[in-house]
């Protein structure tokens, strides 16, 4: 049997057009809350246009208006199957003093092993250092093998000029858009069930360890902590909270412990990603500023003491704010 | 829900509706992917000149703003684009392409931000190899970027909108005088063959004057197997009026059709 196709289209086009009326309000506006008589207009249109697919598929195979219904009947499944929260206006302030350390203490465990894998790098590359020197070559980038830390120390004191000294501003930049790009890479790495972002932190762990060690060995503790302080106490929580979101997501991946399947498990855990790795993002602008306009100066410029002092004070302070801003943390679901 | 390499991915709704979505191949992903890598650098370009005058007053400045700027465009121009426009970039709107829910629900925020985030896993090691290699195996094309965001990129490709009325308006039926044959006509002629027919009638001015001929001569031999109408309402027309007046007789009712206007946006 066939539809008389002039007549059907005649019959259903009002419905369509007012379906397609009310589609076009919702996405122009996600924030738009239908009233309760819309609402059930636009249910009731949606089964109408659900239902005229059907008939169509039936009894005519008519493919442009067949196209045009399912494009219709596509975007209204979109609207009323929808069952996440609707977007919220974005609130900066609440987003990064509520949001962004109760998503961190949601996860906190995953933290504490990014923490275990840099902390195992340190080790491997500090004991790399020490028991075999010519390792410097591999372990330590950005030129600090060509030199002994005495060396750069009395350099770096000796220095009479301001080296960054109309730089400063692109040194900045230049480190934060750098330092985010690495943080992004290490998130986007959890994608390889987690294998990369774990290779990510434990190299940067065995960075941080050959030069911590190197400087130690050395006698340069001090000038260490007073150049690494001031900015390292946000940057490294924030590249091991950035491991944080590779790790949640080389877990979704993987689905170890759960009956969800993989679409429903990255669901769950897509907007705790992108609240993390945004965090991360402001923790590293923070970071870059300090580097540029604080770490590079040192004695008799600056003492190392108020360096340490300013670095501590910042770690206690980026603690209590992870672990306390937002009060309770908010469970899932 | 059910996804084949020919590129489609059927979703079935509660209601027991059927829509397909037509995934975009990764070539014309790549040619979209393409035109934005443009427009970025046009973008820059202009940009570039700018920071050009600005470097005469301030030189560290200027360039701060150029990482700033080439960076926020790399990560945002995607991400903003997608969010702003409901799944689209320049280069998608281009080739009529879209980002949706792979499960065919609303697009969400998150969704955007991650797959645009995890692209530095896909460009890996240079040119999308990560991405392509993956849209290659994946049996809805997704790169590992769409995978996390659980998204596809869908193809909408221009719908011409059949008239109906501009075809078989105020066209004499020569059929029409014999009811009863009319009435067997539509019990034999199944939906796939009223659609072929129909189908030709509305493309007909597509096809080179010999194909067309062809095509009309071997559809009209076929409807005309199907039910026999006496030779004085058939003999003196064109095998191509003898098909309109087929597809007239099996989407029309014998009342008058109703004036239609198809949906202008298809």
């Amino acid at each position: 049997m066939i539809i008389d196709l002039a007549k059907f289209i005649a019959a259903g086009q009002p419905f369509w057009s007012e379906l397609d009326a009310f589609l076009k309000k919702l996405e122009d506006d996600p924030h738009r809350a239908l009233p309760l008589d819309q609402s059930r207009r636009f249910h009731y249109l949606y089964e109408r246009a659900a239902a005229d697919l059907a008939k169509l598929d039936t009894f005519a195979n008519e493919p442009d208006t067949r196209r045009y219904l399912a494009s219709l009947v596509a975007r209204a499944y979109g609207e009323i199957h929808e069952t996440r929260e609707k977007p919220h206006r974005f609130e900066p302030l609440h987003w990064f003093m509520v949001i962004f350390p109760q998503t961190f203490r949601r996860h906190v465990n995953v933290f504490w092993l990014t923490v275990a894998i840099t902390l195992a790098g340190c080790v491997f590359g500090g004991f790399a250092t020490i028991l075999d020197p010519e390792s410097r070559h591999v372990t330590m980038p950005f030129g600090h093998d060509q030199m002994k830390p005495s060396e750069r120390v009395a350099h770096e004191e000796k220095a009479r000029h301001d080296r960054l000294a109309g730089e400063r501003a692109t040194f900045s930049t230049f480190l934060m858009t750098h330092n985010t790009k690495v943080s992004i890479l290490t998130m986007a790495l959890g994608m390889t069930w987690g294998v990369g972002t774990v290779i990510m932190l434990f190299y940067n762990g065995v960075i941080l360890g050959a030069i911590s060690v190197d400087y130690i060995a050395d006698g340069q503790g001090k000038f260490l902590a007073g150049w690494l302080l001031p900015h390292g106490s946000f940057e490294i929580p924030a590249i091991l909270i950035a491991g944080q979101a590779g790790l949640i997501l080389g877990r979704a991946l993987i689905g170890r412990g759960t009956r969800k399947n993989l679409a429903e498990r990255l669901r769950e855990i897509s907007t705790d990603l992108v609240t993390l790795i945004g965090g991360v993002g402001v923790l590293l602008i923070w970071a870059g500023l300090v580097e540029s306009f604080f770490s590079q100066y040192h004695e008799p410029v600056m003492p190392y003491s108020a360096k340490i002092a300013f670095g501590l004070v910042e770690l206690a302070a980026l603690t209590v704010f992870l672990w306390k801003s937002g009060g309770r943390t908010k469970l899932p679901g | 829900m059910n996804a084949s390499r020919a590129s489609t991915l059927t979703i079935r709704t509660p209601e027991g509706v059927t829509f397909a979505l037509l995934l975009a191949s990764p070539v014309t992903r790549f040619l979209a992917w393409a035109v934005d890598m443009a427009c970025i650098s046009a973008t820059m370009s202009i940009l570039g000149v700018a920071f050009h005058l600005l470097a005469v007053f301030d030189r560290d400045l200027a360039r701060a703003l150029s990482i700033v700027f080439y960076f926020a465009a790399q990560i945002g121009y995607g991400l903003i684009c997608e969010w702003l426009w409901r799944g689209q970039t320049v280069g998608k709107r281009l080739l009529r392409l879209r980002v949706v829910d792979a499960q065919g629900l609303r697009l969400q925020f998150s969704q955007v931000v991650i797959r645009n985030l995890l692209r530095f896993v896909d460009m890996l090691p240079a040119f999308y190899l990560v991405g392509g290699l993956a849209t290659l195996i994946s049996s809805r094309t997704q790169r590992l970027g769409d995978l996390a965001a659980n998204t596809i990129v869908i193809r909408s490709p221009r719908i011409l909108q059949p008239d109906l009325e501009q075809v078989l308006a105020g066209k004499f039926n020569s059929l029409r005088s014999h009811a009863h044959l009319e009435a067997r006509l539509r019990q034999k002629v199944s939906p796939v063959e009223a659609s072929l027919a129909l189908q030709a009638i509305l493309r007909r001015d597509e096809f080179d004057p010999r194909s067309r001929a062809e095509l009309f001569a071997r559809l009209a031999e076929h409807f005309r197997s199907l039910v026999e109408f006496p030779p004085d309402s058939v003999e003196h027309i064109t095998d191509e009026q003898y098909l309109r007046n087929v597809v007239d007789t099996v989407y029309r009712s014998r009342t008058a059709a109703p004036t239609v206007a198809f949906p202008s946006k298809l």
